[in-house]
């Protein structure tokens, strides 16, 4: 039984070693040397890519990248959970709902975040609009800005946020609705008392599904946010083609790492003290 | 008369579950809706908490119309039949739920009052995951009794424990009941548990009430012949119904006496089941002290009734 169990993990064990633990490994040797003249690396080992994230600069881009990240989940979490409840109520529609919760996926999210562009830029499809309206006179800086990335973030990655509410609402035994209305509650004390710490689970898987890709993105935010917002995503990709200075890359994208498995650990530390 | 239906009827799509059902319970009874499943007594019960509506008719609680009121306006409680409490609550929190109302310093009299009557006081702080299957179902009654309704609702609550609990939490329940003076609706599609616990009962079937009475009157005088076969054994010879233990069996011929041959004596335990193939071909279980005589399997024999215990019924 021992033996058949490690023959069909071996593989899976072998593609994790191969595209996971040695790329990790060789970052995180990359982080500790010295930038090579026309990029790769060089000695001597140093911990100066490190030190350089206390320059306000780089603190400022890592608050940049946690307050966007938060801001786009709590958005995420607003409009998934009565979306959500919506689906699991809807008897035998829900899958119907439920697929197209999950249509956007069948178009690439490159091509879906250049949309965005359209309908957001100074001559896209909003502003012209307003301006033909004579609603406005000079377009509204809708493209290039902060918002324009939460924005972005919120539309992309909503379904993550969306299925695991469902799948925790869905599982609710629906007489503890009914015990708690019984007991004089009405639909939104029922709501808040009940149903919503009932969904705990579904909320903490939905919370970092949505946050940690948020937290290390760079497409949304070069392409929305344009040179003013700099995420973490965007320095570590800038470090390892503009700015040829591998080994900073490297350090950043472990700094991206740690602050993320920092937040997970204290998510799970929340999640066993409620249990 | 604390609660009253009139002329309640409820569908579900083509399928009628409760049509024209009259009730009316009075204050402090232990009054129990009894029959098989699917018979309309958890819709019955449903409409009187709120959580269906009625398609007709009217239910009145202490003389006003509850029918179109939300569950939470409705001075009624449910005990459900798998709990319901709240997981992520103690059994203090699921006690308090109910009372919100109160001020602080009353809810916490009220829950160690509640609590200490089932038996519960020492255990307010763990949480329903914690307790036993008996322990739960304390907790859900203690949670539906804390608010005071005028009636509480019990839905099948002693169905989820193992036989041996049951027969205990019967007396309890009853004795409890006693205790508060709550009206106690119960529901049920065991006879024994109704017979047993029930100041009334109301036996239903396909969606109506086909007689109302004692546990007395309802065994001794059905109405109807749904009624006698359902609750308890029937015999039915010549078209008369007849309990087993109303009849007699003897190797002797008497008077209104039908020859049979019998097929098998079971033992019961307390009594024995004489299965007879009488002459006409229909049979019949006959229940006897087993310090009586013994029969065998193909003796022939008599049996014998008097005629005040013939059951007839309307065709």
């Amino acid at each position: 039984m021992n033996r058949l169990r490690r023959f069909f993990l071996a593989p899976a064990a072998a593609l994790l070693a191969v595209t996971l633990a040695a790329p990790l490994a060789i970052v995180c040797a990359y982080s500790l040397m010295t930038r090579g003249a026309y990029g790769g690396v060089e000695r001597p080992f140093t911990f100066e890519n490190y030190t350089r994230f206390w320059d306000p600069l780089y603190g400022a881009i890592v608050w940049r990248s946690c307050w966007i990240a938060a801001a786009a989940t709590v958005l995420c979490l607003v409009l998934a959970f009565p979306l959500a409840l919506f689906i699991a109520r809807s008897g035998a529609r829900k899958n119907l709902y439920l697929s197209l919760v999950i249509l956007p996926f069948w178009t690439s999210f490159l091509i879906r975040t250049y949309a965005w562009m359209f309908l957001l830029r100074d001559t896209g499809l909003i502003n012209t609009l307003l301006q033909e309206l004579g609603a406005i006179h000079d377009p509204l800086p809708l493209l290039y800005n902060n918002g324009a990335v939460i924005l972005g973030l919120v539309y992309g990655f909503l379904p993550f946020m969306v299925l695991p509410l469902y799948a925790t609402l869905e599982r609710m035994d629906p007489s503890l609705a009914e015990a708690s209305a019984d007991l004089g509650a009405r639909p939104f004390q029922t709501l808040w008392r009940v149903t919503l710490p009932l969904c705990a689970p579904g909320l903490r898987a939905g919370s970092i599904l949505v946050f940690v890709p948020c937290l290390g993105t760079y497409l949304t935010s070069d392409l929305l946010g344009g040179s003013k917002t700099i995420l973490i995503g965007n320095l570590v990709q800038n470090q390892f083609t503009s700015a040829r200075d591998w080994p900073f890359g490297a350090a950043a994208s472990l700094v991206l790492m740690a602050v993320a498995m920092g937040l997970l650990l204290a998510a799970r530390r929340q999640g066993e003290q409620m249990l | 008369m604390i609660l009253e239906l009139r002329g309640v009827g409820k569908r579900f799509g083509s399928h009628a579950a409760v049509t024209g059902l009259n009730l009316e319970v009075q204050r402090g009874e232990f009054f129990s809706l009894l029959g098989p499943s699917g018979c309309g007594k958890t819709t019955t019960l449903r409409m009187i908490a709120g959580f269906e509506t009625p398609d007709e008719g009217e239910i009145r609680l202490n003389g006003s119309r509850i029918d179109a009121l939300p569950p939470y306006r409705r001075s009624v409680n449910t005990v459900f039949q798998n709990y319901a409490l709240f997981p992520h609550l103690t059994v203090r929190g699921n006690v308090e739920f109910g009372l919100r109302r109160m001020g602080r310093v009353g809810i916490e009299d009220k829950v160690r009052a509640v609590l200490e009557q089932v038996q519960l006081g020492d255990k307010a702080s763990r949480m329903p995951s914690q307790l036993s299957g008996g322990e739960r179902q304390r907790v859900a009654l203690a949670r539906a009794l804390a608010p005071e309704p005028d009636v509480l609702l019990l839905d099948e609550p002693l169905s989820a424990l193992d036989p041996q609990l049951r027969k205990q939490v019967r007396a309890e329940l009853k004795d409890l009941q006693r205790r508060v003076g709550v009206t106690f609706l119960f529901i049920t599609h065991d006879q024994e548990e109704a017979l047993s616990m029930s100041d009334r009962i109301a036996v239903m079937n396909r969606g109506a009430v086909e007689q109302v009475g004692t546990p007395e009157e309802v065994y001794r005088r059905p109405k109807t012949r749904f009624v006698a076969s359902f609750l308890g054994a029937m015999n039915w010879i010549g078209g008369v119904g007849l309990r087993p233990e109303a009849l007699r069996i003897s190797r002797d011929p008497a008077s209104n006496k039908r020859r049979g041959v019998v097929l098998a004596s079971v033992f019961m335990g307390p009594v024995i089941h004489v299965e007879t193939r009488l002459e006409s071909g229909e049979t019949c279980t006959v229940q006897m002290q087993h310090d009586a005589e013994v029969f065998r399997t193909g003796e022939s024999v008599h049996v014998g009734w008097s005629e005040a215990d013939e059951l007839r019924f309307p065709a």
